[in-house]
């Protein structure tokens, strides 16, 4: 399968938001895009959860400060203009203890690393 | 044809190019799309969107207010 597929693992705001911006782009351009959530990108996904993720360095609280539009909502246009596929990872939904149902609807659902893999094979992979 | 202008001035990267992917999804083939942009890099990455995905630019150009103006029509 061609197209891009994004790795999220970081939780911090710059990582998230460039993440978003690649998905958001790449999918209104006709790119085929994949997200794969995991470590501390996934929790900003579960319902209930915090969308604001911490700035780690300047240009991220640069980015608070001119209120940038935050990553979650980017992720959303990615997948509403785009139909960009955001997939959490299986792992992190044990770890965290946490179903389908407990995911935000912008999250097409569970995924394996080895079954992401086996998609992206011959594609670009971009993580964050 | 209809005409409509999307005000997105002060709206960072990626948002002017979402803004306008936005409406034209609910445009009529022919009709245009006025953008406005204080993003100078939307000046360059919307003709790119527009030329990519087969729709047509009409005009672009920047005010004395540093306004980009880029006006798109829907083509498919």
């Amino acid at each position: 399968m061609a197209g891009i597929f994004i790795i999220c693992l970081n939780g911090d705001r710059e990582h998230l938001q460039f993440a978003a911006m690649a998905a958001s782009v790449a999918a209104v351009t006709g790119i085929d895009v994949q997200v794969f959530l995991s470590m501390n990108a996934f929790p900003h996904f579960i319902k209930g959860h915090s969308k604001e993720a911490p700035a780690s360095g300047v240009v991220g609280k640069k980015m608070e400060e001119h209120k940038v539009p935050e990553f979650f909502t980017i992720f959303e246009q990615a997948v509403e203009l785009g139909d960009a596929k955001i997939w959490a990872c299986s792992m992190a939904m044990d770890v965290m203890a946490v179903t389908e149902e407990d995911l935000e609807p912008i999250v097409a659902g569970a995924m394996g690393l080895t079954k992401f893999f086996s998609d992206a094979e011959g594609a670009q992979i971009l993580t964050f | 044809m209809a005409e409509r202008t999307v005000d997105a001035r002060g709206s960072f990267c990626p948002g002017p190019l979402m803004e306008l992917i936005s409406n034209m999804k609910s445009m009529q083939v022919g009709d245009t799309l006025e953008l406005l942009s204080t993003d100078a890099g939307s000046a360059k990455d919307v003709p790119e969107w527009v030329h990519k995905v087969g729709h047509e630019m009409v005009d672009t150009n920047q005010d004395s207010e540093g306004t980009f103006h880029i006006k798109v029509r829907k083509a498919k």
